[in-house]
């Protein structure tokens, strides 16, 4: 039995073929483009990854979120899911959104529009209002309407290259039971593995039958790994060094918010939609920058009891040279200096130079693969 | 703690209540696809590789 989807039931709405004729006809007022990132939200929603949602968010939900972390019916939920939109004439009928070639998203049923406070939302959601902050600078420059409405038909997504590599909540939820796996453990990813990632994981998994290996595919900023880079060097290290049966990798299109706990938070119900009965917690989780306290993201747990998807809380691993392996600060009485550790700018250095890192720090196998590509970072 | 529960009996009440939603919603609830869809689900895993 996997876990039961958010708020009970797993969305799924209709979706059809961008040519199907169900989405020609809509003159230029019925019409409303999108971003990127709605287009990625819009499959999710289609999809159930965001369960019980149906569509985006109406003024009930969006002021009980910011004030209660929670949907209007007390379902836990910890950022909302707007569209925003500078148009302030009243919607009549539905409304097709295209993306930003004017290719058809989704047909949506309008259910009025409200303003939202761009201040406060940056304060409830980021914890800040320092417009340095990705979210907090994203919201600040989007429209302060927003449009709700339930999707009513949905375009099947593209993932592309990716697409044999992205699995949807009803397909994984049939994999975990083939597999006959009662208890996954999530691992939410946007990095390349490195050894103390797979220590993590593996502890992890030592509890349960599962590991859903789930990373992050979508905008990166400049010297991120490259979404094929991290997929690539995944399975490298899955082949290698983990059990068959006792993991899956499937990616998640979806945009990071940076927005420390209560997006992990949201983390946890997604992965829970794919059946997931944990999540792994580390430092950081979904954190930019010093906004956040580093086990911030573990600490907002214990105000959902409910939450329906029970989180493993890590400390960051690392490998000391003293202990001679894997350590963490609870584990390892020894220094900074005795911790093995690369910067950002370091390892970009190396593998810009055909150098691989220690096999302490990455394994081999992860490390060939990344160099297998002749630009593995955003540029 | 006090952040946890909350700084009233009625944060107290509610703290408590759900959990007890939750401890209903681990029971098992139908999933929304058909025999069809399944037997489409287990043949796009099982050309992935998956199953």
């Amino acid at each position: 039995m996997t876990s039961a989807p958010h708020g009970g039931k797993l969305v799924q709405i209709k979706q059809a073929s961008r040519n199907s004729g169900g989405f020609g006809g809509y003159k230029k007022d019925q019409r409303l483009q999108v971003s990127r990132e709605v287009v990625m939200t819009v499959a999710n929603i289609a999809n159930g990854v965001f369960s019980p949602v149906e569509g985006f968010m109406g003024e009930n939900d969006y002021l009980n979120i910011i004030e209660q972390d929670r949907l209007e019916n007390d379902v836990p939920w910890t950022i909302p899911l707007l569209l925003t939109t500078s148009r302030t004439k009243p919607q009549t009928g539905n409304l097709l959104l295209v993306d930003e070639n004017d290719v058809p998203v989704a047909i949506m049923q309008p259910e009025g529009t409200f303003k939202i406070s761009k201040r406060e939302y940056a304060k409830k959601v980021y914890g800040t209002e320092d417009e340095a902050h990705p979210g907090v600078a994203k919201i600040y420059g989007a429209p302060e309407t927003a449009i709700a409405g339930r999707l009513e038909v949905a375009v099947k997504p593209d993932y592309g290259e990716f697409a044999d590599l992205t699995l949807m909540p009803r397909e994984t939820r049939v994999l975990f039971a083939e597999k006959g796996w009662r208890t996954i453990v999530a691992f939410q990813t946007r990095n390349a593995p490195h050894i103390n990632h797979e220590y993590l994981q593996k502890t992890a998994l030592a509890m349960v039958d599962g590991l859903f290996i789930n990373p992050v595919l979508g905008r990166k900023k400049a010297g991120d790994f490259r979404d094929e880079v991290i997929l690539s060097s995944y399975q490298a290290l899955t082949a290698g060094y983990y059990p068959r049966n006792s993991v899956v990798m499937s990616a998640l299109h979806y945009e990071m918010q940076y927005a420390g706990p209560k997006e992990a938070i949201m983390h946890a119900i997604m992965r829970k939609n794919f059946g997931c009965t944990h999540i792994c917690i580390g430092r950081d989780h979904a954190g930019i920058g010093s906004y956040y306290g580093p086990y911030a993201a573990q600490e907002i747990f214990k105000e959902f009891p409910d939450l329906g998807i029970t989180p493993f809380f890590f400390r960051e691993f690392y490998y000391c040279k003293k202990c001679a392996g894997i350590a963490s600060e609870k584990t390892c009485p020894h220094g900074e200096e005795d911790k093995l550790s690369f910067s950002g700018t370091k390892l970009r250095q190396m593998f810009s130079e055909g150098k691989v890192p220690p096999k302490e720090f990455m394994r081999p196998e992860v490390a060939q693969a990344i160099l297998k590509f002749e630009h593995p970072f955003v540029e | 703690l006090r952040r946890r529960l909350g700084k009233s009996v009625s944060d107290y009440v509610t703290y408590v209540l759900r959990e007890v939603v939750a401890m209903h919603e681990m029971k098992e609830v139908p999933e929304p696809f058909t025999s069809t869809d399944l037997v489409e689900i287990k043949k796009r895993l099982q050309a992935l590789g998956y199953l």
